[in-house]
């Protein structure tokens, strides 16, 4: 081989982007649309691109080193996220591991899906994807928290639904549901519980055993991993119909060459999220608070869209009545704010977020809601530059408004 | 010094080129947005690689870059070909079944979601192939009808290399108005590809192949031609023109464009040093040893592809005392594949050849010293292994 060992090429690369985005005096807080590799990911990626690139199916040294990597990166995953190894099934991310779910629970005769009012398009969009097939969904409702009405459970339509989806923690809201009284009617009922743990994984500690659910999707990207890369947790003796045929690969249920370097790199992050996990929720809920306070010191009226005490600890979603939502967007990046409005899919962030409607939200708490979503990458000195930045273009908006 | 064990399974996937990860490292860091993330400028500028990224694919395969969907790899894309064209048309009542033409030295990605959808009352013609894994216009032509909806015919096969006549099926396909889905997966980067030339409506790609990451991949959909636009598979978001959702892996699409950048580069070069390599160790083990079968076609063949199979010897043994080259074989279990290898019995070889093959991919990396000690180490335990039995 000629091709250049791992020291020829160490990564000049890893921080040299000149130029970008991260430059000076630029905050990200969109963090719940996605987050920076770390770095040792970023080492851990590019270091199993160049030495960890054969073909797992391969019998040959190579190939059965590459194995092993992939092999470790599940068992790490199933680890740190109380599944066992066989459960997880490696996707190109959240939104197919989501469809994978759905699509494959149902794809029996078709009959009834329950799901979260308000949740996020890979499921809401799948779902309407199997209307078209003659499905019919149902609207769990949430309350004016966006939290779920548990007393609706045992009034849900059991003997035709095929599946009950949720999501654990809201993208937009940063509201985590109790689930565990529905996880218990599906069980007696033995309707599989699909969980969207997109946005919580890493974030929060998961256990897949104690969630008693079916399945459950997860993303690395939203963790500090890669992109193109995520996982179904499928509780072991559930079959599923696959989305795609093609191979032996994970046991048939998603074919297609292994992403060792991927997958290896968001076991790496997932990992570190999972190091010292409740000092990292404390920092970022510090942060987050400081924000929290702050605008609403300084940019009355305001209205939390996020609940208290029910919320990822990185999330805030608040209202400025009286100011365009889409305005404050681009006069929060003008001023080096990177944030968002509704969900980040690829119609952007223009629209405003289905859950607040679901929520009750009046049109002028939905239309000026902004969503600021922390990392471990924030640090406690960008809360106030980030406060006060903000809190003059509310003043700013609402002045031209009133005008 | 040769470095052992010597890498030759350039067929199942190949090394990712420094100068593809250098690329695509600041996207993990730097540039790190949600190319989806309309609002500031972290967004934009991943939404900008994306746009480069796919304009140096568009550019390798000379198409629209608007026909470039990206998928997390060939087998997604083969998939959203096969099922996103079929299943509608399955679910419509009133109408006779949808019927699918493909061969049997097809790759799983495409033989599998085949069989799927003939389980679901597709109706399904397998052509059967020449000697040389081909599939000829002629034969094509028999079989297509009114009720045809989809023809699925690779234009280079992955175990024997060798190339299919798609000009001329396309062109069949054209004229009764029936897409032609093509996986042109193993001729990327190693064969010129001219999208219009070819005339194929959906081509499946993948990254790693042509010296990319793995996890990323691109269905070329013809646009403008509607029995040829598949429904998703995936559905939350509505990325790349409703055809894919999902966040876009913005690293590994960089990667994939560079790739194809670099391919495009040292194509000719490079396609004619495999072929120089290949032929230097074809040479080398045909005067040496006795007993040996070419598989596939003499000269419509990929450069660095070389599929032989070794009379009188017992294949499992053969590939396990191949320690110091990494290729892979026809026998069952010897790649993660549960089956002896489907194409080698399509063209005809006996279950002993079958069994007792090997395929050789050489690829960029490969430097004749490696395909000497090669030929020296393969021709070595060739004789022992017979000499024992």
């Amino acid at each position: 081989m000629t091709v250049q060992d791992e020291q020829a090429n160490e990564p000049q690369s890893a921080d040299s982007g000149n130029g970008s985005a991260a430059e000076a005096g630029r905050i990200f807080f969109d963090a719940n649309s996605t987050t920076r590799p770390y770095p040792q990911v970023i080492e851990t990626v590019a270091h199993h691109l160049r030495l960890a690139y054969a073909n797992p199916g391969s019998r040959h040294a190579e190939g059965r080193k590459a194995r092993r990597v992939f092999e470790e990166a599940r068992e790490k995953i199933a680890d740190l996220l109380g599944a066992s190894p066989g459960e997880v099934i490696f996707t190109s991310g959240g939104t197919e591991a989501s469809n994978m779910a759905i699509s494959g629970f149902a794809s029996c005769v078709p009959e009834a899906v329950a799901l979260t009012a308000g949740e996020h398009p890979a499921t809401s969009e799948s779902c309407q994807a199997l209307v078209q097939r003659g499905w019919e969904l149902v609207n769990m409702a949430v309350d004016a928290d966006g939290r779920l009405l548990q007393d609706q459970f045992a009034a849900l339509p059991w003997e035709q639904l095929k599946l009950v989806t949720l999501i654990l923690a809201h993208n937009e809201t940063g509201v985590i549901q109790d689930t565990d009284a529905l996880a218990q009617h599906c069980l007696q009922r033995g309707v599989p519980l699909h969980i969207d743990a997109v946005q919580a994984v890493g974030k929060i500690p998961i256990n897949f055993r104690e969630l008693q659910a079916t399945s459950l999707s997860l993303g690395a990207h939203k963790f500090h991993g890669p992109r193109g890369i995520g996982a179904l947790l499928l509780r072991e003796g559930v079959n599923l119909a696959p989305l795609q045929y093609g191979g032996h690969q994970e046991s048939g249920r998603r074919p297609g060459t292994e992403m060792v370097a991927l997958a290896a790199g968001m076991a790496r992050a997932l990992e570190i999220c999972h190091t010292d996990m409740n000092s990292r929720i404390t920092a970022l809920q510090t942060m987050r608070d400081e924000l929290e306070q702050r605008l609403q010191a300084t940019c009355e009226p305001t209205v939390i869209n996020s609940p208290a005490g029910y919320r990822l600890p990185n999330t805030l979603n608040i209202s400025f009545p009286g100011v365009d939502g889409e305005a404050m967007l681009v006069a929060l990046d003008l001023t080096g704010i990177a944030c968002s409005l509704g969900s980040t899919c690829s119609s952007g962030s223009a629209e405003p977020a289905p859950v607040l409607m679901a929520m009750g939200r009046p049109e002028d708490v939905y239309k000026s809601a902004v969503r600021f979503t922390l990392s471990s990458d924030n640090r406690p000195e960008e809360i106030l530059i980030a406060a006060q930045r903000i809190a003059a273009v509310v003043k700013r908006l609402r002045d031209i408004a009133s005008s | 010094m040769v470095q052992k064990p010597i890498y030759l399974d350039n067929h199942a996937t190949t090394q990712c080129d420094p100068r593809v990860v250098a690329a695509m490292l600041p996207y993990f860091s730097e540039t790190f947005g949600n190319a989806a993330s309309t609002s500031h400028r972290f967004g934009w500028e991943a939404q900008d690689a994306v746009d480069q990224a796919r304009e140096q694919v568009a550019a390798l395969i000379n198409t629209d870059p608007r026909n470039v969907v990206f998928t997390s790899g060939a087998t997604e894309a083969s998939n959203l070909a096969i099922k996103g064209l079929i299943q509608p048309l399955l679910r419509k009542s009133g109408s006779p079944p949808p019927n699918i033409i493909t061969n049997k030295a097809e790759h799983r990605a495409t033989l599998d979601p085949i069989k799927k959808m003939q389980r679901t009352d597709a109706a399904v013609t397998i052509l059967p192939v020449d000697e040389s894994g081909r599939v000829t216009p002629e034969q094509v032509a028999d079989v297509l009808c009114d009720e045809t909806s989809l023809v699925s015919i690779m234009l280079a096969n992955n175990e024997i290399g060798t190339i299919n006549p798609i000009v001329e099926i396309a062109e069949l396909c054209r004229s009764r108005n029936v897409p032609l889905h093509c996986d042109a997966v193993q001729a990327l980067g190693r064969l010129p590809i001219d999208f219009e030339e070819l005339g194929a409506d959906l081509v499946s790609l993948s990254a790693h192949k042509v010296y990319g990451p793995k996890g990323i991949g691109a269905l070329i959909v013809r646009r403008g031609n509607r029995r040829a636009r598949p429904e998703p598979l995936l559905d939350g978001g509505g990325h790349e023109n409703g055809l894919r959702s999902g966040t876009l892996p913005v690293p590994s699409i960089v990667g994939f464009g560079a790739a194809c950048q670099i391919a495009g580069d040292v194509l000719q070069v490079e396609s004619d040093n495999v072929s120089s390599l290949r032929d230097v160790l074809w040479s080398r083990l045909s005067s040496e040893l006795d007993g040996l079968q070419v598989n596939g076609h003499p000269t419509e063949k990929l450069p660095g592809n070389l599929n032989v199979s070794f009379e009188g010897i017992d294949g499992d043994v053969l590939m396990n005392s191949l320690k110091e080259i990494a290729v892979s074989s026809g026998s069952a279990c010897t790649s993660a594949e549960p089956e002896p290898s489907h194409v080698l019995r399509a063209i005809g070889r006996s279950d002993q050849l079958t069994r007792a093959s090997l395929r050789f991919g050489i690829g960029r990396f490969n430097t004749p010293e490696e395909i000497d000690y090669a030929a020296d180490y393969v021709v070595e335990t060739v004789n022992r292994l017979r000499n024992s039995t």
